[in-house]
Parts: structure tokens; sequence; C-alpha cells
């Protein structure tokens, strides 16, 4: 038993290998766009990787720009272990921005421990609707919801704009004529708690790590996660044993939605007090890295938003320090979706993952089924 | 095309995977014309030892010799560019092509530019025609059932023109005319410079079609000698290395109410045509009926409209008097119904699922296993401990994936999952294919067990010695009807083929 126990422990560092493995070769290929770019890639990467972590400043703001990502990521998690693909989390960010904003306005007199809350369940509303409706095609009408989710978007974002600029904005640009298209602030009852005077860092934070913890407990401890996880591992088995893949894929896409709804009210009442033009800062795509690179679990969304937020982070105090254009991070990102996207070709080559597993001593004792193979 | 195969030898071939000796020192010949049968029992090292020689594994010690040559293949084309061409168990086919585009992508690489699906289906119309293999070239792969998908395997190896031919289990989707056709054909074919591997569990054929015949056990060699100085019985002992007879049903005087009652169905195939014309069948309790014919003669559809994944178009199903017609299939599994699906891979488990949650598919949400929408692993774990102990699942642990397990113990976790949540009526189907004998004789005795427990087993089969040792009546299916159901005293082999080919009994 303690021999397997051990070979066990060989294939989690096989994969975590094989993973970090992709990984260099990404910030590989990234240096070459250093050295286009003109900069030297051991300065950018140092800047961008260190600097952040040294000082308050840069752990903080770290922390602010994971909590939006890790409640994406955890939307999207949700979505793809149910089969279904959400790419539509920017769409559904702003539809929680709208739905928190609108209500957090129209509730000026609420005590903070019921209005947050409100404002929450709003954000999730809204953004579960947008994503719902994408699900709902998909289920019902058999239309591809990457289509869906993506088309969904340039939507929300024009309905979003119309709104910041008609029937949102702040009474107080339009009587001073300025027009800054952006909503009257929330009521300070609304805002999220700043942990340490003069930074940003808030409990939106601390309110995603304990989604996180619950959407862990959702999907593997309950029946309504158990039914979506086989609704989403093989779709033709879920309907053999009676489920209704129909209505999990509505539901997972309403649940995904509503996180990355619920990333938009942490924007809102973390870090603005209001909604404003380019809330969503990418948060609707970077969720996906994030949840793909945390392995579509919750419990690795949690540091892979971390990573995230220090990657965003890092860029800006890089492009200050090393003057490339910060987009190159965009192009990093790129870099690194398609090291993990590939690593999984890795994962699943019996031959490699053999390999490896003998380098590291393993497989003396166990017994694996030869004519399985992938064991 | 290939040079000619005169001789080929894999010489003290040993393979090792991770913990596993797969393939201990293994020795084996094979002449041009001359059909070799490969026996074993499933992790015997028969798919190691021909994954080898077909390139997909290279072994860590010992060679192969091809006309006395040493070669080494890097892949299924390299195999075939050497003329060897394998049909696998796992069927090899693009699920969204043609059949056709299917055949055609085996040539494509040794074409440029252009490829003429004219000429392919013309060589194709006549390999089919000249070994009496119905395929439709125009047919997608995914409208096809599992029998009508091996023969496109057989019909693209064929044109493929491979002179050398490793066939893994080919005959388990054909009625035993066909696979009488199959054996005539191969013993026609070695004689025009062609030797054949034949891989199957069927002993019958095995005597029928071979010259010699090897048994791995263990992933070693043994036992080699010609199929005429050993029976049946005798190779079946040497494989299983311990006495082996299957279990058999006997007569009973009387049996219980009606308990599936299945009359005049009519529903629509993949296709879009009726698949099932007005079928009519009924099952008492503690009766197991059988459904014999060719598959793609409509079992995929009944099967399927009886556990409401697939419309009732016309007629009605009753379970135990209740019209379960149209229910959907969580209604349908609440009223009593067991299923043993075809697909037992894709459709009886997920793969990616452990076994222990595999075992809680269909009563995840039922106290004790569940409790206020919470799954309650404590309870749930010794559910798995007890049915892995009672059904003999081999399993490295109960937090294994099903992925993982070898086809025989996959049925016994589907057997375990749908006979211990007793139900009212119990529909089989194909539940021994591709199983080695002692899997298949636990199966058996599982679905006897359930007879004797008072429920009404409906077993789609097309291996006719299945049907033969437990079913009290035998349907047979052709074309989407039920041409004559008949109480198994008076069904003899010859007869009930004849019936699977659409020749009705006593007319025609």
């Amino acid at each position: 038993m303690e021999k397997n126990k051990a070979d066990n422990y060989r294939y989690l560092a096989v994969s975590v290998i094989i993973v970090l493995a992709s990984l260099l070769i990404a910030l590989l290929l990234g240096a070459f766009l250093f050295l286009i770019a003109g900069a030297n890639p051991f300065e950018a990467y140092g800047v961008m990787l260190t600097q952040p972590l040294d000082g308050l400043f840069g752990i903080t703001e770290m922390l602010v720009r994971a909590a939006p990502l890790m409640l994406v990521g955890l939307g999207i998690a949700i979505a793809f272990r149910s089969g279904i693909l959400n790419i539509g989390g920017e769409g559904q960010i702003m539809l929680g921005v709208i739905f928190g904003t609108a209500v957090g306005l129209a509730l000026p007199e609420m005590p903070k421990i019921v209005l947050v809350p409100v404002i929450f369940l709003s954000a999730f509303i809204g953004g579960g609707i947008w994503a719902g409706i994408a699900g709902w095609m998909r289920a019902y009408l058999n239309v591809n919801e990457i289509l869906s989710t993506v088309m969904l978007n340039y939507i929300a974002i024009q309905v979003y704009l119309y709104l910041l600029r008609g029937p949102l904005i702040d009474p107080k640009e339009v009587s001073y004529g300025t027009g800054v298209p952006q909503s009257a602030p929330l009521p300070e009852a609304a805002w999220l708690t700043r942990f340490i005077r003069g930074f940003r860092l808030h409990s939106g934070l601390v309110i995603a790590i304990v989604l996180a913890v619950i959407v862990f407990l959702f999907l593997w401890k309950t029946t309504v996660g158990y039914r979506m996880r086989a609704v989403g591992a093989e779709p033709k088995a879920a309907t053999y044993s009676g489920m209704n893949v129909k209505r999990n894929l509505v539901l997972a896409m309403v649940l995904s939605g509503g996180f990355a709804g619920m990333a938009g009210a942490v924007e809102v009442l973390g870090v603005h007090h209001r909604a404003l033009e380019s809330i969503s800062a990418g948060y609707g795509f970077s969720g996906i890295v994030v949840a793909l690179f945390g392995g579509l679990h919750p419990l690795g969304i949690i540091p892979a938003s971390a990573v995230f937020g220090l990657l965003i982070v890092g860029s800006d105090m890089m492009q200050r320090a090393v003057e490339v254009p910060a987009s190159i991070i965009l192009a990093i990102q790129g870099l690194i979706i398609l090291a993990i996207v590939s690593s999984n070709i890795f994962l699943r080559n019996p031959k490699l993952r053999d390999r490896l597993f003998k380098l590291l001593g393993g497989g003396k004792e166990a017994k694996i089924d030869p004519e399985g193979g992938r064991a | 095309m290939a040079e000619i195969i005169e001789r080929l030898e894999m010489n003290h071939i040993t393979k090792r995977f991770p913990g596993v000796l797969a393939l201990d020192d293994v020795t084996m010949n094979l002449q041009k014309g001359e059909v070799l049968a490969l026996l074993g029992e499933n992790g015997a090292g028969k798919t190691t030892l021909m994954n080898i020689l077909y390139g997909l594994y290279h072994q860590d010690e010992g060679n192969v010799l091809l006309n006395d040559k040493k070669i080494q293949v890097q892949g299924p084309l390299d195999a075939l560019e050497y003329g060897i061409g394998m049909v696998h168990q796992h069927f090899m086919l693009v699920p969204n092509m043609t059949v056709l585009e299917n055949i055609a992508l085996g040539m494509y690489q040794r074409t440029r530019f252009k490829m003429d699906l004219e000429k392919v289906r013309k060589r194709v119309l006549e390999v089919a025609d000249r070994y009496n293999l119905t395929v439709k070239p125009d047919a997608y792969i995914w409208q096809l059932s599992v029998g009508e998908q091996q023969r496109v395997e057989l019909v693209k190896v064929l044109t493929l023109g491979a002179n050398l031919l490793i066939l893994d289990e080919p005959t388990a989707a054909l009625t035993p005319q066909q696979t009488d056709a199959l054996i005539d054909l191969l013993r026609q074919m070695i004689t025009q410079d062609t030797s054949i591997i034949f891989i199957s569990h069927k002993l019958n054929e095995v005597k029928a079609v071979s010259d010699r015949v090897a048994v791995l056990r263990n992933g070693g060699l043994v036992f080699e000698g010609a199929t005429k100085d050993h029976s049946a019985e005798d190779l079946a002992e040497k494989m299983a290395g311990r006495e082996i007879s299957y279990p058999k049903t006997s007569k009973k005087e009387e049996y219980g109410r009606p308990i599936l009652q299945i009359e005049k169905v009519v529903a629509e195939g993949d296709q879009g045509t009726d698949s099932l014309q007005g079928v009519s069948v009924e099952v008492r309790s503690g009766e197991i009926v059988g459904i014999a014919g060719v598959s793609g003669n409509g079992q995929r559809e009944l099967a399927d409209v009886i556990n409401g994944i697939r419309p009732v178009k016309e007629g009605r199903i009753q379970l135990d008097g209740v019209d379960i017609s149209n229910y959907n299939p969580q209604q349908i599994i609440d009223l009593g119904m067991g299923y043993i699906p075809e697909d037992r891979m894709h459709e009886g488990t997920i793969p990616s699922f452990t076994v222990r949650e595999n075992l809680i598919m269909k009563d995840y949400r039922q106290e004790p296993l569940a409790k206020n929408f919470f799954l309650r692993k404590g309870q749930i774990d010794d559910h798995a401990a007890s049915l892995i102990d009672s059904f003999k699942v081999k399993t490295p642990s109960m937090a294994t994936s099903c992925a993982s397990l070898s086809g025989g113990n996959i049925q016994k976790v589907i057997l375990a999952r749908e006979i211990t949540r007793k139900p009212k009526a119990l529909v089989a189907a194909y539940p021994i294919r591709g199983l080695d004998i002692g899997a298949s004789e636990y199966v058996h005795s599982q679905l006897i067990q359930a007879r004797e427990e008072g429920m009404a087993v409906l077993l789609i089969s097309e291996e006719l010695d299945e049907l033969l040792d437990l079913c009290d009546r035998i349907a047979v299916m052709y074309e989407g009807k039920v041409l004559d159901v008949l109480p198994r005293e008076e069904c003899t082999k010859q007869e009930l083929g004849l019936l699977m080919a659409g020749v009705s009994h006593g007319k025609e």
C-alpha cells in the first residue's frame, strides 16, 4: 500500500513537471518578444515577476486583481466541468455591473449587512441571465455556445456603454456638462471594507476565496454538483442514468455567468464604487486562462488567480521600468494559454508519462493493467 | 504493393509497462498461407503483442524477422508498407465521415493532390462484393451500429491490400452465416499469398478457421500447436488455466406475471427512417427473453425506446402495468428498469469518473448515499466497497477511474450497479461482447441469478451460444421487425441463423 502511495505522488510529480516545463517554454518564447521589443528579457522578467512582490503596494494590487479573476475563473470552471464552454465572461461582467449598480443606487438607505449581499445577488442574476441565454440556446436550439457567448459580449458592451451615457449616468456629469460616462457613486454602505489604509485591498478577495471553497464543495460533495460533472464528462452516460442533460447545461451556464456577474460587483463595490466605462480590464478573458491554469479546479484557481494578478501588476511595472508596451503581457498570456493547452497532449501521452515515471524511480511494485495502457 | 510475406518470426519478445511484465519472452512464427489463432484472456498480452507487430509499441527485448530480414515497424502506416494490416477490436473510424471517406483516409497518404473518391468507391464495392460484406458507402459512421462499423473496418483493411491480416475478434458482430462465410473467405484468401493472425475468444471459430493455435497467459506463451489436434474444451482450459463450464438455465414450469410488455412499437433510427417497425415482445417475471439478430437491425433503437432515450412514435411499452412510452429515463428508472447498455465505455460508465462515482450513477440522490443535497462519503465508500467485493471487480482501489479498468471489470461495475438496484426488468445489450471466457461466465451467472430472483430479463445478443444457454424464449429481429418468438426448445442454431439473415421460418 505504501509503495502505491509513493507511486501516486510520482504520478502527480510527473504532471507538475510537464506543466512547469511547458510554462518555461512559454516564457522562453516570450523572451524573444522582449528581444524584438528591444528589452533585456532577464531584466523584463525580473521586474515583472519580482517587483510586485517587493512591497505592500505591489502585493495588495496583485490581490485586488486576483479577486475578480478568481470569480470569473470559478464560473468558467463550472461551465467547462459541465461540458459547456463560456467565452462570454466579459459580457456577463458588464451585466453584473449594470444590475449591481442599479440595485445599489436604488437602495440608498439600506444597512451594509443587507445591501452588499443584495447587490451581489443582483449581479449574480444579471450575469446568470446573460449566460443562461447562451446555455438555453445551446441546449434547446443547438446553437454553438462559443459563438453565442462571444456575440452576447458585443451586445452587452454596447448596452453597457449606452446605459452609462444615458439612464445610468451620474446626474452631476450632466449638470456640470462634463458628460464622463460613469454612474453616480454608490452609497458608502455598499462599499467593501478596505483592510489597510491607503491601499485598495478589499474584502472582495475574502468573498472570492470563500466562494471558491463553496464551489469546490458544490461540485464534489453535493448531488447537483455530481450531476453537473457527470453531464460534462459523458453526456451519453448521464442521459442513460436519468439525468436531464439539457437542463443541466442551462444551469451550468447560469451559475457560470452568475460568477462573472459577481466579479463585476466586486470591481464596483471594492475598487471604483461606481460603474465606469472600462471597468472589466479584460477579466472575462483572462479568467478563462486562470481557470485552465488552475486545472479547472476551484482550489487550483485560487493560486492561479494570484499568479495572473501578479502578471498584470508586474506588466504595468515592467512597462515603466523597461519601457516595453504592457500589451506584450497579452502576448505572453497568449503563449501561456498555448503552453497549458498543449501540455495536455503530453499529460495524456502514456509513453512520455511512463518514461518520466520510471526516471522518478516509480512503478517497481504497482500493478497496472497492461491492456488498459493508460493507467 | 508490399512484398509478399513468406515468413514472419517474432523472437523472444519482452515488453514491460510500469510495474507489469506484459510479454515475457514470447516466440512465435507464421508462414505464408497459414491462419494462426492467437488465444488468451483479456490482459494475457495478445493485444500488446499485436501492437508491437503493428508498430504501436516497441518491444524492450527480442526482434521481429520478416522474410528473414530484421524489421522494426514504426507505426500503422509503416506496417501497411510491409503488408501488415490490422482490424482493431476498438474501431479506428472517424464518426463524422462517411464510410467511403474513412476508407479513403487510409489511402490518402499514398496519393498526391487529388483523391478520386469514385475510384475508391468502385474498389470498395468490388471488395465488399467479393467478400460478401455489405456496407453503405455513403452512410456516416456515427449512424452505424457497432456491428456495421466492424464490417467497415474489415472492408477497409481488405481494400488497402494488406497481405498479412491481423484480425482482433473480427466476428464479434456477424451472424453465424456471415461468420461461416468469413471463415470460408479467410481460408480462400490464404491460398492467395496471404497469411492471417486471428484473435478470438470463440473457440468454435478458432477450430474452424485456424491451422495453428498459440495460447498466451499472463504475458507468456503457454501453448502452441496444430489446431486439429486439440478440442475446444482443451483450448479453453489452456487459456484460463483451469476448467471452464458455461452456466445454463433450465426450463421452468411456471413464470410470473408479465413485466415488460412491448406492443407494436414504431421508432425512428438516427438516419430518420423507422428502425423499429411494430415490434412486440413480452417478458415475464423470472424469464429471460433473447433478442437475436445481427446488430443494426433495430436492437439499439429497441433498447433506447424501452429506457426512454429515444421517442416512441407509435405503440406502447408497459413496465409492470404502467405505460412508460415516452417517459423520461429518470421516470423509467424510478419505476424499476435496469439497463446494461451496449456501449459500456461511454454510456454505461463515465470513464473519467472513479469506480466509486460510477457505482452511484443512478442512486446518487437516494438515501443513504445522499441526504439533503449532500453526498455522504462514508456511505458511498461502504456501498462501493461492498459492491466491489461481492461482484469481484478487480480494481486497484475504488478511487481508480473506470477508464483504466479492463472491459470485463467495467462490465462488472455496471452489473453491480444495475442488479443491486433490484429492478423489475433488466435490459442487457450484448453483455459479453469482447469479454474473455472468465468474465463472460461471470456475467452469465449474474443474469441467471437475476432470473432466479424474478426479474424479467431482455437479453439482446448476436451470440447464439449465449442465447441458447440462457434464454427461455428467443425472438429474432430483422430490419426492425421481430420475426418469430420461439421457445428455446424449438430453436436450433441453423434456424436462428437463417432467421437472422432474414429468411422467415417455414416460409419462402
